[in-house]
């Protein structure tokens, strides 16, 4: 089971509170991971990443096991820890804006 | 008994003001959607509890929320909005051609008889529609591709298409408005367009009265007279009576024809409002006294509306799609401010109180007269 934080935005857009638990086939890759997440909750799709290029939305990263995997190729194989379900996946929106 | 509702936008949130028909005592609920911009709310004139809300974020991009109920709850629904084809290229500020790249909705227009159709205009400008309640969203591409998009360009809020005004008499018929291209006229519902600024003058641009270009801030239409319309460009407060086809000043004596909102009062199709604003640059009232100017001629004459408006101090502005009017038997008539008030008069703007008053900053102001 993979485990996936949201911010709290995305939370109530999704009306789900605490962390999302995922089933994911096949290699656990941010993509896969996110094809998921917007299977489960269709309404976060084009709030994480765009619609048509399917790039991740600049104010967004992505953090697991204290690294940052923003800049990682959403194919790379995400770590044992996250496959595992050992430590969640972070989805984290930029402390920015007013 | 009937009422109002009130639907106001804001940069952190929705609010539903509601009151009975005497609108002197109001129910406040909201924030809706806390934290996120709402560029506009509208009701369906066809269902009432049927209402749409432009939900956006820096951070998570473009939502449109649906309502059953009036605004008590909400559902995301489709946020998909594909331009039709290649989209292209506007013009950039700098004059240099820049890609069409879908930002957010600024507007959206329900249909007058199915509250599954609704408009969405959007920046960059283009006309979308959806017709099974806001899920699926395609382009009205005719518009956009109607030759003079390479022409448009941006207004300093952005190249929105911010007015969609449906035509009562004739449902083939509709008028948009861009910042910065112009008004335009569709006569075969949505498939091709016609850019209808024949008169208007604008001296910050090279050609003052080219075909596009034009940087129109707000279109207004009385239901009853669907070939007279009223416009607050950026300079300029405009009117036609022949659908768009050509339009004549009517800033009269107005302190200063800048300004956002054009409204039209419910009852008398002759009378119309603006708020005056000191530009360019300032984007305040005039000597920070708020007036809404009323003109009981169809412009020309105008008449300073202040009695419960700030008349000192007062350096907020009201934004393009901010001011709507209720169909009441003494029209209502509400704005909303920058500073996050809003105002109402329910004896046609002679008196005015502000229903709230420590709002965010206020996008967008639509009323639903109740039954």
């Amino acid at each position: 089971m993979i485990r996936v934080v949201m911010p709290a935005h995305l939370r109530t857009l999704a009306s789900f509170h605490g962390e999302v638990q995922l089933e994911v086939q096949g290699t656990v890759t941010v993509r896969t991971v996110l094809d998921a997440l917007e299977a489960q909750f269709p309404m976060l799709r084009g709030t994480i990443r765009e619609h048509v290029t399917q790039e991740r939305r600049p104010f967004l990263r992505f953090f697991a096991c204290g690294e940052d995997l923003s800049h990682d190729s959403v194919d790379a194989p995400l770590p044992d820890a996250v496959a595992s379900g050992a430590e969640p996946l972070l989805i984290i929106g930029a402390i920015a804006g007013g | 008994m009937s009422g109002v509702r009130v639907l106001v936008g804001t940069r952190k949130g929705a609010f539903v003001l509601t009151s009975d028909g005497r609108r002197e005592n109001w129910d406040v609920s909201g924030p809706h959607f806390a934290g996120w911009e709402i560029y506009h709310v509208k009701g369906s004139p066809a269902d009432p509890n049927r209402l749409y809300a432009s939900q956006c974020s820096g951070w998570f991009g473009q939502m449109i929320q649906r309502s059953n109920d009036g605004g008590k709850t909400w559902e995301p629904v489709g946020n998909k909005f594909i331009y039709d084809g290649v989209p292209g290229t506007h013009q950039w500020y700098d004059g240099k051609p820049h890609p069409w790249e879908f930002k957010r909705v600024w507007h959206l227009e329900p249909s007058l008889t199915d509250p599954d159709t609704v408009h969405a205009g959007i920046e960059d400008a283009a006309l979308f529609r959806s017709q099974d309640g806001g899920q699926n969203w395609e382009e009205l591409s005719g518009l956009r591709k109607h030759g003079s998009g390479p022409r448009w360009q941006p207004g300093a809020g952005g190249m929105c298409l911010h007015s969609i005004i449906q035509d009562p008499k004739n449902p083939d018929r509709m008028f948009i408005a861009i910042s910065a291209a112009g008004a335009f006229r569709t006569d075969d519902g949505g498939e091709t367009w016609q850019p209808i600024n024949k008169g208007l003058k604008s001296l910050y641009i090279p050609d003052p009265e080219a075909e596009v270009g034009h940087c129109v801030h707000h279109i207004a239409m009385h239901q009853s007279r669907p070939g007279v319309l009223f416009m607050q460009k950026h300079w300029d407060v405009m009117r036609s009576d022949n659908g768009g086809d050509s339009w004549q000043e009517v800033s009269g004596n107005l302190p200063t024809d800048f300004g956002f909102v054009i409204d039209v009062h419910a009852h008398d199709p002759e009378t119309i409002y603006v708020v005056p604003i000191k530009s360019d640059s300032e984007h305040y009232p005039p000597d920070g006294k708020l007036r809404v100017y009323r003109s009981k001629t169809g412009g020309n004459e105008w008449e300073a509306l202040t009695r419960g408006l700030p008349q000192s101090d007062c350096y907020v502005n009201v934004l393009r799609d901010a001011m709507a009017v209720d169909s009441l038997d003494s029209c209502g008539v509400y704005f909303g401010t920058t500073g996050g008030q809003v105002y109402a008069s329910a004896d046609a703007g002679d008196n005015w109180k502000p229903i709230v008053r420590d709002l965010p900053a206020v996008l967008s102001v639509e009323v639903q007269t109740l039954a």
